[in-house]
Formats: structure tokens, sequence, C-alpha cells
């Protein structure tokens, strides 16, 4: 899906990408058909652990490729597309929960900035681009609010060398969008009630007894990527 | 160390995601997930739903110099906020709440300790030092109260908890928690509401001990 809309330079990126992936994803088996590429190949600068993959649609959502770029080489172009995509819809998000558009954009502006800054914290194995902003944007807007940081869990240690395969981003992502379009089925009054949970409109006592929405899968998948990693950091001992 | 087998209700996790969760209990759930392998995917499930939330947003229009301005301050050198380690038992939370520093106890009678880490409007955080074979001491509690095992273990009415085991036990609950034979028990309660006092010590000295 991707690679069929990316043409010129963007192809090279791709494959420079790519030559980074087994940097963090060990033992990833993904590729491209070098029919899709129009230009000159690049030496890549990993050759093995790359196969070659005919179906496009296993192959990342653009949102995850760009953020892979940023956290891999930085790249601005990268970013600005990252910009383009979320910086909307997260000012529309951040305003939803009563914030003035003035303070919303300067919300927006931090978390950008932390996308850019921590963008080694983000893992498409653990959830999808979106569920890492929204999880910046949450702690950023109650960090404003409180004018405190709130109380968060210890970062996993994880080995930089051993990381989860694309298969693993590439299920997350299928079980990711398998729930947009279940939140996008419900009724109207039900689906605003997981906006509201999600937006901090609701207290704990009211999201038990309101909302119920099917976590399960990808609580397993999510869990599955974190048990390898786990023992991904065993071996390494 | 035994597998953990009380986890983070779903809700408490959503509200937490959400940033909807009192202090101290956001204190407790945080800690249990520096602990727990299965928690810590259900929070990133929530996150995941949450960025379906933010992802189906209807975009509202930026200021035209908003990206000019954010990629300029790329290069901006910025100093990362220290984030509180891990120390010993104590998860970085919960090091944070004693500001890094070890816990300094109390002693509130027969060999039991508590070390509070904030009391206000919100609710309490308490950290509970328990001989083994002591009872915390008698109480029940106007709202929900959660307790995380950080060392050894206890037991009550309800069940069994070792370490990173995290009781929830609502206002009908009049419990009390005994440690088990073996190391002290080291927990971490917290509530939304101040705790009142069954027995053992007068009323007129909880304000005191603040209990
Ligand atoms: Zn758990």
């Amino acid at each position: 899906m991707l690679f069929g809309v990316i043409t010129g330079r963007k192809e090279i990126w791709i494959i420079n990408d790519l030559g980074l992936f087994p940097r963090r994803i060990g033992g990833m088996m993904i590729a491209l058909t070098p029919s899709r590429f129009a230009g000159p190949i690049p030496p890549l600068r990993v050759q093995k652990d790359i196969l070659s993959v005919t179906q496009s649609s296993n192959s990342f959502s653009p949102q995850t490729v760009w953020m892979l770029d940023v956290r891999d080489n930085r790249d601005r172009d990268a970013f600005a597309a990252i910009f383009d995509h979320f910086a909307p819809r997260l000012k529309g998000f951040v305003m939803r929960s009563g914030t003035s558009a003035a303070q919303a954009e300067e919300i927006v502006q931090d978390v950008m900035l932390t996308v850019w800054r921590k963008s080694d914290q983000f893992d498409p194995a653990r959830a999808q681009v979106s569920a890492w902003i929204y999880q910046i944007t949450r702690n950023r807007q109650i960090d404003v609010l409180r004018k405190e940081n709130r109380p968060i869990p210890d970062e996993l240690t994880i080995d930089p060398e051993a990381a989860p395969d694309a298969s693993q981003v590439i299920a997350v992502e299928q079980e990711a969008g398998k729930l947009k379009q279940a939140i996008a089925r419900l009724k109207p009054d039900q689906r605003r009630i997981i906006e509201q949970a999600y937006l901090g409109e609701l207290t704990h006592q009211e999201i038990s007894t309101r909302t119920g929405l099917p976590l399960g899968t990808i609580k397993s998948r999510i869990r599955l990527g974190l048990e390898k990693l786990r023992h991904d950091l065993k071996d390494m001992h | 160390m035994t597998a953990i087998t009380h986890h983070t209700p779903d809700a408490l996790l959503a509200a937490y995601a959400a940033g909807n969760l009192a202090r101290p209990y956001a204190l407790l759930v945080a800690a249990h997930i520096s602990m727990c392998l299965e928690c810590r995917a259900a929070l990133d499930a929530h996150h995941v739903a949450g960025g379906v939330v933010l992802d189906a947003t209807d975009a509202a229009e930026i200021s035209t110099d908003l990206k000019a301005a954010t990629l300029a301050m790329l290069d901006t050198p910025y100093e990362a906020k220290p984030v509180q380690a891990r120390s010993g038992i104590y998860p970085g939370a919960i090091m944070a709440a004693l500001k890094g520093k070890p816990p300094r106890w109390k002693p509130l009678g027969m060999g039991v300790r508590q070390c509070i880490l904030s009391d206000s409007a919100e609710g309490s955080a308490r950290l509970l030092y328990i001989p083994a074979g002591r009872a915390v001491p008698d109480h029940s509690h106007n709202g929900l109260e959660l307790t995380l095992v950080l060392q050894g273990s206890f037991s009550d009415s309800t069940g069994r908890f070792g370490v990173g085991d995290l009781e929830v036990a609502d206002q009908s609950l009049e419990h009390t928690p005994t440690a088990d034979p073996g190391v002290p028990c080291i927990c971490i309660a917290a509530t939304d509401a101040p705790l009142r006092f069954n027995a053992r010590i007068p009323r007129i000295l909880q304000p005191f001990f603040r209990i």
C-alpha cells in the first residue's frame, strides 16, 4: 500500500530506511519488490535479514514509516509529514477538552517537539504512531493542567540490538485498524462514550459501567511483543 | 518471585491512560505497571484506543506559521527532564514520590510502620511496613483502597497478595491484611478519601497518626 504511492527520491529513502531496520528490528523479514523502484537502488547498509515480499499489504502505514525515519535518520521531511498529518487533528483533539485555540497550539507544538526529541521511545511493535502521540499529548495536557508531573511507569529496558520483527509491527497496525472500524460501527452515543473516556472526561467508575471496548486481542498481541523483548533480554545475559 | 495474579482493573487503566485518575491511584497503577508485563500491554492497548480516537478527530485549522516555528525549534537545545529511576524494591514512580530518598518510617505500634507520601483532598498514598504475622491496624475506608505489595506478602479475607499484586478493595470490604511469615511485608496503599479507624487507636489520635 505504502510503497505503491511513494515515488522518486522517496523510494531511495525507503530503501535506506530498510537498511537501518536490522539495527532495531533484529531478524526482520521485510522487503520490497525491486520492480517497484524506478530509480537506481543504492547499496543497502545491511544486506542480510532482508527478504523479498511481494504483497504490498505487508508494509507499514505511511505514519509508521515517517516516524521510523524520524527516529532512525532524524529526517526533517518525514517529521514535516508527521506534523502535517497530526498537528490539525491534535489541535482539534486538545480543543475538545475545552482548551482555547491559542493554548491548544502551544500544546500541539510541545507535543510535536517531544515527538522529535524522544523519537527513540517510539516502538511500533507496541502501539501505532497515533497511540504514541496520544500518550504524549495526555501527559502534556495533564502536566500543564496540574503543573506537576504525573506518575509514570518505569521504562522497559530494551536491548537496542534485539527488537520485535516486522510481522509484530504489522499485526499491531492491523489490530489498531480493526479497532478503528469497530468504533466507527458503534452507535453515535456509544461512540461518544468511548471518546469521552479517552479524552479524560469519565471517571474510572463511569468507565467501568459504560464502556466495553474489545481490547482483548490487541492486549495479547502487544503482550506477545513485550514477552519477546523480555526473552531477548534474557538471552543477552 | 511468584507470578503476579492480582492486576489493575481495566477501568482504572483506561482512566490512567486518559489522565483522569486521582493522583494516589495513578501512583499505584504506574508502580504496578513497572512490575507487570500484562498490565503494561493492557495500558498500551488503551493507548492504541486513544490513538484511534485521536486519529478520528476532525482536523482544526492551525496557524500558518506554527509548522515553520516548530521546525525552526528542532535544533534548539533542550534538557530532558530527569526521570526517577527504580531503587531497590521501589519503582521509579514511588521513588519520585519519595523525592529520591529512602522512606522515613514512623511507628504505628506493634512493629508496624508507615511513611506518608501524600495526603490531600485528593486522597492519600502511604508506604506500610508490616512485620511477619502482624496485621495492619483494623480499618475501613470511604472510597476505593488500592494496595500494591513491594516486598513479602500479606493475606486477608479475599486472598493472598505477593510482590507486584494489586489489591482493589471497595468501601464494603472491612479487611484485616496480615503479613505472611517470612520477610516483613512492605506495601503501598492509596485511597481517594481519608481512612477511618475502627479500633485500636482512639479516634482522637487519628489526626496525629493520619491513618
Ligand atoms: Zn498487572
